[in-house]
């Protein structure tokens, strides 16, 4: 589907340049994008080391073990295809914090090790069931603290850059909640139909 | 609600303090496992690069060459009549697709009607309480090898029209 989707996406906009006369600017897209995709990669570069350092050190000191030990009854419900005590667990409750403190930048070198564990553990090129509800879980972005949008709110004079918060938290359950079951929907049906 | 400003800068440090106070009183040799975890860093950070450089694109050639925008122009007025304002369907649109695209809108949109007008506050609502999931699919797949993502983008997309829906009916209860 992916493959199919991103051919389109290129194709369409090449079609449509051809019949509305935008071709220059999409010969200056395509190398300014892909210089730009390089500069976003080079500067993930700094946020994962230094992440992943971090983790491992929190790994080796036990953190990760005692986390999931914790938070473990609520995850493992939405996750009942981990075993108990697997590293993945860690690595998604660790994701699910930063991403609930809207700490971004943390959150997706915590979220990629999650799914090199989830993979693991599949040992297949196909997504797992626990692949997509972690996926979604992070699609739907559950977060208390929209951190960059208050900064762009700061910097128009809002009289109140922090009254969206409220809004932003019950829209987020919302949308978190529908995730999860469209995901559980989706999952019965694949398996139904096998 | 300064309260939460506090809780998020001091987060961080202290979850590392934490970290390095275990790791030094379990003995654990925490500088050479920062540096082993570290390495893997590296290596991740090339093998998304080929994967962000052709989304982004493909995602850049559509918007340059104004089909995007053409597309939002002619769903628009099926989604006005469902109850959307009409500002805000271009943001709703473009939300799970691109994530640079939807802050340069949101600011857009902030700036010229305001961040304490209707619109500005659905727009910061909206921009907060979903995530580009274009992006999150090709990092996530991308970093670890998943070539078939079955249901995965389905779901994605269902639940940002939740999201969307859930913030223009919250943000209308809230502050209309």
């Amino acid at each position: 589907m992916v493959n199919i989707i991103w051919a389109s996406m290129a194709m369409i906009g090449i079609l449509y340049a051809m019949v509305n006369g935008t071709m220059d600017e999409v010969n200056e897209a395509i190398f300014a994008s892909s210089g730009e995709a390089v500069t976003l990669s080079i500067g993930l570069i700094s946020v994962l080391v230094f992440w992943l350092g971090i983790m491992r050190v929190a790994e080796q000191a036990g953190i990760l073990k005692v986390l999931t030990k914790i938070l473990r009854p609520a995850v493992s419900r939405l996750f009942p295809e981990l075993p108990k005590d697997h590293p993945a667990l860690g690595y998604i409750l660790s994701n699910l914090t930063a991403n609930l403190f809207g700490l971004g930048n943390a959150a997706t070198p915590m979220g990629i090790k999650a799914m090199e564990q989830m993979k693991q553990l599949s040992g297949s090129d196909t997504a797992s069931r626990s692949m997509i509800t972690f996926l979604a879980l992070n699609t739907s972005s559950l977060t208390i603290i929209p951190t960059t949008v208050i900064a762009i709110r700061m910097q128009y004079d809002s009289a109140s850059p922090t009254e969206i918060v409220g809004t932003t938290i019950i829209a987020t359950t919302i949308s978190t909640a529908g995730a999860l079951v469209v995901d559980r929907f989706y999952h019965y049906k694949s398996t139904r139909r096998n | 609600m300064g309260i939460i400003t506090v809780i998020s800068t001091w987060l961080i440090p202290l979850f590392i303090f934490l970290v390095l106070l275990t790791a030094t009183w379990k003995k654990v040799p925490a500088y050479e496992a920062f540096v082993e975890g570290g390495k893997e860093g590296v290596k991740m950070a090339f093998s998304l690069l080929p994967f962000l450089v052709g989304m982004i694109v493909s995602i850049a050639i559509l918007r340059s060459s104004g089909a995007l925008e053409a597309f939002v122009g002619l769903i628009t007025p099926l989604l006005v009549m469902v109850g959307i304002p009409p500002d805000i369907v271009p943001l709703a649109l473009v939300r799970p697709i691109s994530g640079t695209a939807a802050l340069g809108m949101t600011t857009e949109l902030i700036s010229t009607h305001g961040p304490d007008s209707f619109i500005g506050r659905l727009a910061s609502t909206m921009q907060g309480s979903t995530d580009t999931t274009l992006y999150v699919l090709t990092v996530y797949f991308g970093a670890v090898g998943i070539h078939r993502m079955r249901y995965a983008l389905k779901v994605g997309l269902i639940a940002d029209l939740i999201g969307i829906l859930a913030s223009i009916l919250i943000v209308s209860l809230v502050f209309g």
